[in-house]
């Protein structure tokens, strides 16, 4: 019997199909890869150190970027010593654990969400606002996250505590023309016509192929049909013409669009050498006709078109059908994006589903500003309040932000209504700081009177 | 005979010499172990940091914001394009050194009167050593063992070098202490070195 099973496990083990290794489900987010054992397991024994190496490999750039609140560094410093007894976030898998589906909560958190209070259980004592707050609300109500608190730290709560639920100048910023970093080849970037495209005499007959790649940036830029289509055989090196050129050949100009693509949940799976995504495996609801549809760059922006204002909003409808995506095309911002795409708009003014899943945001390259698109649409997903700097901010007031995005039904309707609930972080804020002032300038005033 | 007594003077000579350069290394070997001790190393760290800190403040962060007031330094320096604070300078610095992995001790900025209330004294050595420091101005060392850990730890006075430093703090809306001056001992800088293996 012990013979047939070792047999049996030690084919498992060798084949494609491990699935007979998979101790319990995984989160929303690693689902697509829980095949992928070696991804997150790299090691055989090594615990959670080896198990940390594959989580920063992923997610360390993000929390560099975002400012972690509570880095490693914190929790290495030997005066914490007594915190890391109570608990260890020295390690992510010590809140994060996976394959514990009946322990995961929101953000593949499996400890109960009144956590918080094994270190600051006495907050009440400098905050007297948050005296008797459950501590399972710090992080649901809104207000703090563990990771990320750009917009949620006091000061930043303070400077945008006037502004009003519209703000005066509403607009998304423009992607530049000249977004792609690296040129495809040394060639001048002068505009191509069709009759120096360089397929196969077949394809430029195909009139409506043309057309679309001559109405593109690649035609007005000097991308000829070869510089995408011209792939390198990896063992021969030998450079062939390849009719479904993949994300590699994307990438040669486009890079950092490409690395937030396999970053996401569109590619992450390319990025796993597993077959792409498809929406019948998401965990959201996809449409029934989405089915197999393989994810990769022309999935969403079209073989030669590359219409962005496609990939924005039609390319996503195609196969999300939850209750949010079902509702935009009767949101306020819908209607901003119709009236930009009509031109009776201003540019910038229209809000698509990139606008906010896959926002536009500056970086800087060799002193330059480079406007781009951010392709890694998990980015600002969870929790939602990631939203608000990139996203909400570009026409909306802090406020009205915070609230909106603690509003779940508002959400599911996407935003046609006002907010309903309010978030009173910016009330307390401005109370407490009111007080301390106060209370700082009296101290002051009685020292001078001793004087 | 005369010969045979100097050769034998001779070896008396070298054995007495050898013995004695032997029974030196064994007094030596006894008297101090090898190496740098604790003590040593970490007053030359503070003296590294303290210097930076110092010329940090001074002629970067003071000249810049209180004299020549050409830039501001901010808490949120990202945000506000602005200088990093003094005491951020340090904490960074810190955290690039426990994060970098090569290296065993820490060392850590902490005070009485904390802007950020993480940074009130913890352990028993913290609170016992900048009491002292702030009495005496001068450094304390002791031991503590924390997570089980032996530590050789030094506490050293960290002081309001330039108006930058005090008049910050001095109107921070979360300081809790508003009277600070040029050359008051504002806190201690903490250096730990792991004892033993």
């Amino acid at each position: 019997m012990s013979i047939a099973m070792a047999v049996y496990f030690g084919l498992k083990l060798s084949g494609e199909d491990q699935s007979i290794y998979l101790v319990g489900e995984t989160t929303h987010g690693h689902h697509q890869i829980e095949m992928a054992c070696t991804l997150c397991h790299k090691k055989a024994f090594g615990g959670a150190g080896v198990l940390q190496d594959a989580c920063i490999s992923c997610h360390g750039e993000e929390m560099k970027l975002v400012e972690d609140s509570h880095p490693k560094s914190k929790f290495t410093d030997p005066r914490n010593a007594e915190r890391v007894a109570k608990l260890d976030a020295r390690f992510c898998v010590t809140c994060h654990r996976e394959h514990r589906p009946h322990m995961s909560g929101p953000m593949g958190v499996t400890l109960p969400q009144d956590f918080c209070f094994l270190c600051h259980a006495d907050i009440a004592k400098d905050r007297p606002s948050h005296k008797d707050l459950p501590f399972e609300t710090c992080a649901s109500g809104g207000c703090h996250n563990f990771h990320d608190n750009r917009a949620l730290y006091e000061d930043f709560l303070l400077k945008h505590s006037d502004e009003p639920d519209m703000l005066p100048i509403q607009k998304v910023a423009i992607r530049k023309k000249t977004s792609p970093v690296r040129p495809v080849s040394n060639r001048p970037l002068t505009p191509l016509t069709e009759a120096e495209a360089d397929a196969s005499f077949e394809m430029k007959a195909d009139v409506h192929l043309m057309a679309e790649w001559s109405g593109t940036a690649h035609a007005k830029n000097g991308v000829n049909c070869s510089d995408c289509h011209t792939v390198k055989n990896q063992e021969t090196g030998l450079e062939a013409w390849e009719n479904t050129p993949n994300e590699h050949a994307c990438k040669t100009c486009h890079d950092t669009q490409v690395k937030g693509f396999l970053s996401g949940k569109h590619g992450m799976r390319l990025a796993s050498d597993l077959p792409a995504m498809t929406p019948n495996i998401a965990k959201a609801r996809m449409k029934d006709d989405a089915g197999e549809k393989a994810m990769g760059c022309v999935s969403c922006h079209g073989a030669h078109a590359f219409d962005t204002r496609k990939a924005a909003v039609d390319a996503c409808l195609v196969c999300h059908d939850d209750e949010h995506s079902r509702a935009y095309e009767t949101s306020p911002h819908f209607v901003l994006f119709r009236n930009e795409a009509a031109d009776s708009e201003k540019a910038g003014s229209g809000v698509s589903c990139a606008s906010c899943h896959m926002p536009r945001f500056v970086h800087r390259e060799e002193g330059v500003d480079q406007v781009q698109v951010q392709h890694n649409q998990s980015w600002n997903l969870r929790p939602n309040e990631k939203m608000i700097r990139e996203v909400c901010l570009n026409c909306h007031g802090l406020r009205f932000s915070m609230d909106a995005l603690a509003d779940v039904a508002l959400i599911k309707g996407n935003f046609s209504e006002k907010p309903r609930r309010h978030i009173e972080s910016i009330d307390w804020a401005k109370k407490r700081v009111f007080e301390k002032k106060k209370k700082q300038e009296e101290g002051r005033g009685e020292s001078s009177r001793s004087l | 005979m005369n010969q045979q007594m100097k050769q034998l003077s001779r070896l008396f000579l070298l054995g007495v010499v050898t013995f004695n350069m032997a029974a030196c290394n064994t007094a030596k070997v006894e008297s101090a172990p090898p190496g740098i001790s604790p003590q040593v190393m970490a007053d030359s760290l503070h003296a590294v940091m303290e210097a930076d800190r110092t010329v940090y403040t001074k002629w970067i962060v003071n000249r810049l914001q209180n004299e020549e007031k050409v830039i501001k330094a901010s808490e949120h320096w990202k945000d506000d394009k602005a200088l990093v604070l003094p005491a951020q300078m340090f904490r960074m610095g810190a955290e690039r050194v426990a994060e970098s992995g090569k290296v065993s001790f820490s060392y850590s900025l902490i005070s009485l009167w904390p802007v950020n209330k993480q940074n009130e004294p913890k352990t028993e050595a913290e609170k016992t050593g900048l009491a002292e420091i702030n009495k005496t101005g001068k450094s304390y060392y002791t031991e503590e063992t924390l997570g089980g850990k032996k530590y050789f730890t030094a506490l050293y006075p960290d002081i309001a070098v330039a108006p930058a430093c005090y008049s910050c703090h001095n109107d921070h809306k979360d300081s809790p202490k508003t009277d600070f001056k040029l050359g008051d001992v504002m806190g201690g800088v903490v250096i730990r070195i792991p004892l033993g293996t």
